[in-house]
């Protein structure tokens, strides 16, 4: 099961060509731009790991391209975003984010149904991936 | 995004063009603006001027042959500038990314300066990071790394300059649309630097030598430079001036026009307090702006005799 968040998830892998004019929009809109990676795909897992520091002032989307490859030599089988912070004032948030790498294989989520008291029914999703230790999900 | 590709069906941009005018292209792409600047803003180093107009039209002829689907590489553009200090090796850097920036040849056309500080670590696992960091920054534009021969020391094996210089060397040949990578520094310490770093000549493709100015072109400079900072030099001044440039000359430590600059430094120091001291009512515009040659006369350099400054 394909994952869908951060923008631009619904449309087909973006080229390194495409991430390269996306990064470089969101640098010139003066956006810090960084990369985090996960293994743990679940949508309320928010915080991902950071790679690298987040570039500040790297005025070229080359210098975020030459990290994400890095990235993917040594983490190529885990989900890969894309962060663009907006440091100013009022926003201080993350104004874009997007994946650029995912595992090969997306084996999805289980759905788990809790009897609570009387007839409630408690609702859980786990990604199957998380069924196996940290660093040994996907490959 | 969508707007460059509806304009592609609307008339096919990819066309090779059957021929290419370069006076044309030299007018348009603004080559001809820079060079111009380079002219009127640069005194002497007539040979780096020749240099960098014979790269320019290089360029210019590349990038023609490239549209036409002559040429695919990236020429390498990496360069070396050698010359003594103070002889306008940053300032020609600066030029220089502005040239390839409106050549396309690099996108940004800012210039990272840095020196074997900003480079090379201070301990294990500190260098590797530090210079990519660099290298990032200097993305799209030029990087300048001036005094570039202290970044192999020889002496010390263990030192981490090697380290930064690998880095260099690698990013240097595989991104080279990236960045364009200018070494700077002494022309005699900079040829022992290429070789024992032979991975380095071969990839450095543009050598430009810089000369010393002369006397004549370090008066000129300095008028420039006090022109740029509303001030002028009276009559005496500028035969002062020129007797100081030639002592200057003879001394240690002489840094061409960065030599200069310090002295107009300090004359204006010496002019402000001179006419503090003994300006008894309101100065006009031309009082303030006029550097006199007791103010340049009143310098050390003055003082020695010839010769006798070496010593130290």
């Amino acid at each position: 099961m394909r994952i869908t968040q951060g923008a631009f998830s619904f449309l087909p892998d973006l080229t390194d060509d495409q991430i390269r004019a996306q990064v470089q929009y969101c640098i010139d809109n003066k956006w810090a731009v960084s990369l985090e990676v996960t293994d743990d795909p679940h949508p309320r897992n928010t915080y991902w790991d950071m790679w690298g520091h987040p570039m500040f002032d790297n005025p070229d989307a080359a210098a975020l391209m030459l990290e994400l490859n890095a990235c993917r030599k040594h983490y190529g089988d885990r989900y890969i975003r894309v962060v663009a912070f907006d440091a100013s004032h009022g926003w201080e948030s993350v104004k874009l984010s997007f994946i650029v790498n995912r595992p090969v294989e997306e084996p999805g989520y289980r759905l788990e149904r809790q009897e609570a008291a009387g007839r409630t029914i408690r609702y859980t999703t786990k990604p199957y991936a998380a069924d196996k230790p940290a660093g040994s999900r996907y490959g | 995004m969508s707007a460059p590709a509806f304009a592609e069906t609307e008339m096919p941009q990819n066309a090779v063009p059957a021929a290419i005018d370069l006076r044309e292209e030299f007018e348009t792409s603004g080559v001809k603006d820079v060079l111009a600047e380079l002219d009127r803003d640069l005194i002497g180093l007539a040979p780096v001027k020749r240099r960098i107009r014979e790269t320019a039209a290089l360029l210019l002829v590349e990038r023609a042959r490239r549209r036409m689907g002559l040429a695919h590489e990236t020429p390498t553009l990496h360069m070396s500038f050698t010359g003594n200090p103070g002889t306008g090796k940053t300032t020609v850097a600066l030029r220089m990314a502005d040239l390839l920036h409106r050549l396309g040849y690099i996108r940004k056309g800012h210039l990272v300066s840095v020196t074997r500080d900003d480079l090379v670590g201070q301990y294990i696992g500190h260098t590797a990071p530090k210079t990519k960091e660099i290298l990032k920054k200097a993305m799209g534009g030029v990087l300048f790394i001036d005094e570039a021969y202290y970044l192999y020391r020889p002496e010390n094996e263990r030192d981490y300059g090697q380290e930064a210089i690998e880095i260099l060397l690698q990013v240097m040949e595989n991104q080279r649309d990236d960045l364009v990578v200018v070494l700077a520094g002494y022309a005699q310490r900079m040829d022992r630097f290429f070789e024992s770093n032979p991975g380095f000549r071969s990839r450095v493709a543009h050598h430009i030598d810089f000369p010393d100015y002369s006397d004549d072109e370090l008066l000129r400079i300095a008028e420039q430079m006090l022109e740029k900072q509303n001030y002028l030099l009276d009559t005496k001044a500028t035969a002062a001036m020129a007797d100081y440039i030639a002592r200057r000359r003879a001394q240690p430590h002489f840094a061409n026009a960065r030599s200069i600059r310090n002295a107009l430094d300090r004359a204006r120091l010496r002019q402000a307090n001179r006419l503090f001291e003994s300006a008894k009512g309101p100065l006009d515009a031309k009082a303030l702006s006029t550097v006199s040659a007791e103010d340049i006369t009143a310098s050390r350099v003055f003082a020695l005799k010839p010769g006798e400054g070496e010593s130290k």
